[in-house]
């Protein structure tokens, strides 16, 4: 599934918003490594940072200076069409909000990341199975054709997993994955990252939930732009946890 | 992504607003049709006057009297009475190349033939070869001749319809008719000939011109001006000579009238004449059609324009969410021409449909002719698409710039 390569490796990462005599630094010197496998957190309160530091490691923006290797590849000087392809084929998001296309069946919004690939060029039949597979990963076999106004948070937030899943990236962003469910749908959503960081997926979560957070290997706090500490949190990986789905 | 993926993606989009996909579509809708609709109209326009042309026949000289200084300052130098009946005579005799000459002169009157009244027929007084250079054949009986010209007898010539109102399925030939208080034997009829440059040869009376002076001159005045004519017809022999017969004719009458070349008293036409006049006219109108014809589809493309920038707008979040799962720039631009295009296309479609039925039912319910012409049906659709492709560019490319931050957040 992944080579030995470090999947984020980050320099001094800054972000700076505003134009002359204002600025103000979103991420002041940021330096993060993450190997392939882990599971890692990152928490701080609104303004510490966070929020920027996912969208930079998600390749929708860039760093102001510093430099990010996401799987051995310096994406930081990248542009925006190579940066879209990066997203389609190493990053996985799940949002909080799901960010499913509207008026859409969960199988259709699943297939649209296999649309976006261009280096796999698959075929409609192809797309349908290689979706069904992954909809079917997640529990969801009798829901395909449900658009997501039809299903409940946590089903979306499944199918917002699947579509994750589907080009088979390297990376996992999670941005509150939970934050819209209620604490039962959260469980459930909870163990199903946990079991695809079993399976040797590297997520990264944003989440200030320190209970949610205690789910994940690390954490990461950030305060005003910069790592406040990092927090082992003791869990290993090969913990298998018992979940339930529907 | 391939063309049939960015097509199913557009029809998906246009499909869950079907509605909106109309209202966008209507501009192009009318765009398209009235281009077909007056392209064909001004079309049906020129096959009408190419029909009267030939209908009229096409080696014809109108000898025209005019009005000018001769006439009306009167003792100021000029001899002439105007263009009189003996001067159509004198053309016949006196110029070559001429194959036939037709004097006409028309009055209205009540016509009686047994109980039968009709009030306000045409009774047209003409000579020997009006049925030649008029391109029309007797039916019945005979046209009348020279003879009876020149000694104003008293005989009638019916069109086809009149011919029908007043005799209904009896045969007129011998009959007497009243027209006014005059008794005229009827001696022919007319094969139907139809309505030509709207004249309807079909409802008029035919009497030789002689007759028409001495008995049915419209005014007191025309009666006293005595053989004076509006109008000579000289039907050509070979109409490439035309020119010099022309020559002829002005020098002929000239000469005869006593008037000098810079000061004629009548004015010479040619078929051609008409026919150019009547041609820059059409053109004309043509133009102006096509123009506003073109002007709504220009509307119509700026209704698209509005709608998908809208559309970007309504969509930001779809557009951050395509985004996020990696499509390109390009990718995002393409959706939305390509949602533009199959707009713009499926609108010329129905366009093209509405354009030629209502064209067809235009030409059933009115006097006007229309003719399809395919070539303006292929254009107005081409043009449609171009619309499309010109006025979707600006709103995709908008679309295709959107920061994916920006759009994820938006609401």
């Amino acid at each position: 599934m992944m080579g030995a390569n470090t999947i984020i490796e980050t320099h001094d990462l800054t972000k700076i918003y505003g134009m002359g005599d204002i600025q103000v630094a979103a991420l002041d010197g940021v330096s993060v490594t993450i190997e392939p496998g882990e599971f890692v957190a990152v928490m701080g309160p609104s303004g510490s940072g966070k929020s920027t530091l996912m969208n930079i490691l998600g390749c929708l923006d860039r760093p102001t200076t510093g430099s990010y290797l996401l799987n051995g590849i310096d994406v930081s000087g990248m542009n925006r069409t190579e940066l879209a392809g990066i997203r389609n084929q190493q990053i996985g998001f799940i949002f909080q909000s799901y960010n499913l296309l509207p008026r859409t069946s969960a199988l259709k919004n699943v297939m649209a990341p296999l649309l976006y690939n261009k280096l796999e060029k698959y075929g409609r039949e192809e797309r349908a199975a290689i979706a069904e597979t992954a909809l079917v990963s997640v529990g969801l076999e009798d829901r395909l054709h449900h658009e997501p106004q039809e299903l409940s948070g946590g089903q979306n937030q499944r199918v917002a997993i699947a579509r994750a899943l589907v080009n088979d990236p390297v990376l996992i962003l999670a941005d509150e994955p939970t934050g819209n469910l209620d604490s039962k749908s959260g469980e459930e959503i909870m163990a199903l990252l946990h079991n695809l960081n079993i399976e040797g997926r590297t997520i990264v979560m944003v989440t200030h939930d320190p209970a949610i957070a205690d789910h994940t290997q690390r954490t990461i706090h950030l305060l005003d732009g910069r790592i406040e500490k990092v927090v082992e949190n003791g869990k290993k990986r090969t913990e298998k946890v018992d979940h339930e789905l529907h | 992504m391939n063309f049939t993926e960015f097509l199913r993606l557009a029809w998906d989009s246009i499909n869950s607003n079907k509605l909106r996909a109309l209202l966008t579509m209507l501009g192009i809708i009318i765009g398209v049709a009235s281009v077909i609709v007056m392209v064909s109209i001004s079309a049906g326009t020129e096959a009408a006057i190419e029909d009267q042309i030939t209908g009229l026949g096409s080696n014809l000289i109108y000898v025209n009297a005019s009005f000018g200084r001769g006439m009306l300052s009167s003792g100021s130098g000029s001899s002439s009475g105007g263009l009189v009946y003996d001067d159509a005579f004198a053309i016949a005799d006196g110029v070559s190349n001429v194959a036939a000459v037709v004097v006409e002169m028309e009055s209205s009157e009540n016509v009686r033939a047994g109980q039968v009244t009709l009030e306000g027929v045409t009774i047209q007084g003409s000579t020997a070869d009006f049925p030649s250079v008029r391109d029309i054949d007797i039916d019945e009986g005979r046209f009348f001749n020279d003879q009876e010209v020149e000694r104003k007898q008293k005989v009638a010539v019916l069109g086809s319809t009149l011919a029908h109102e007043l005799f209904g399925d009896s045969d007129p030939i011998g009959q007497v008719i009243t027209v006014d208080t005059t008794k005229l034997t009827v001696i022919g009829v007319f094969e139907e000939r139809g309505t030509v440059s709207g004249v309807d040869f079909d409802a008029k009376l035919y009497t030789p011109i002689t007759v028409v002076f001495q008995k049915f001159a419209p005014t007191q005045f025309a009666r006293l001006m005595g053989d004076r004519v509006r109008t000579i017809t000289v039907e050509l022999e070979d109409p490439a000579q035309m020119d010099a017969t022309i020559e002829q004719i002005t020098l002929l009458l000239a000469r005869r009238h006593d008037v000098s070349l810079d000061a004629l008293d009548f004015s010479v036409t040619t078929q051609q004449d008409i026919i150019q006049t009547q041609e820059s006219t059409t053109a004309a109108f043509r133009n102006l059609l096509a123009w506003v014809a073109g002007v709504s589809l220009i509307v119509g493309g700026i209704g698209i324009m509005n709608i998908m920038l809208v559309s970007v707008t309504e969509r930001t979040r779809e557009i951050g969410i395509r985004q996020s799962i990696g499509a390109t720039p390009n990718d995002i631009r393409l959706q939305f021409l390509t949602e533009a295009v199959v707009l713009s296309l499926v609108g010329g479609l129905i366009g093209v449909i509405a354009g030629i039925a209502a064209a067809w039912i235009f030409g059933q319910a009115s006097e006007m002719r229309t003719v399809i012409i395919p070539s303006s049906v292929f254009l107005a659709f081409i043009s449609a698409a171009l619309v499309g492709i010109f006025f979707g560019f600006y709103p995709a490319n908008q679309a295709s710039q959107l920061d994916p931050i920006e759009a994820l957040r938006h609401e």
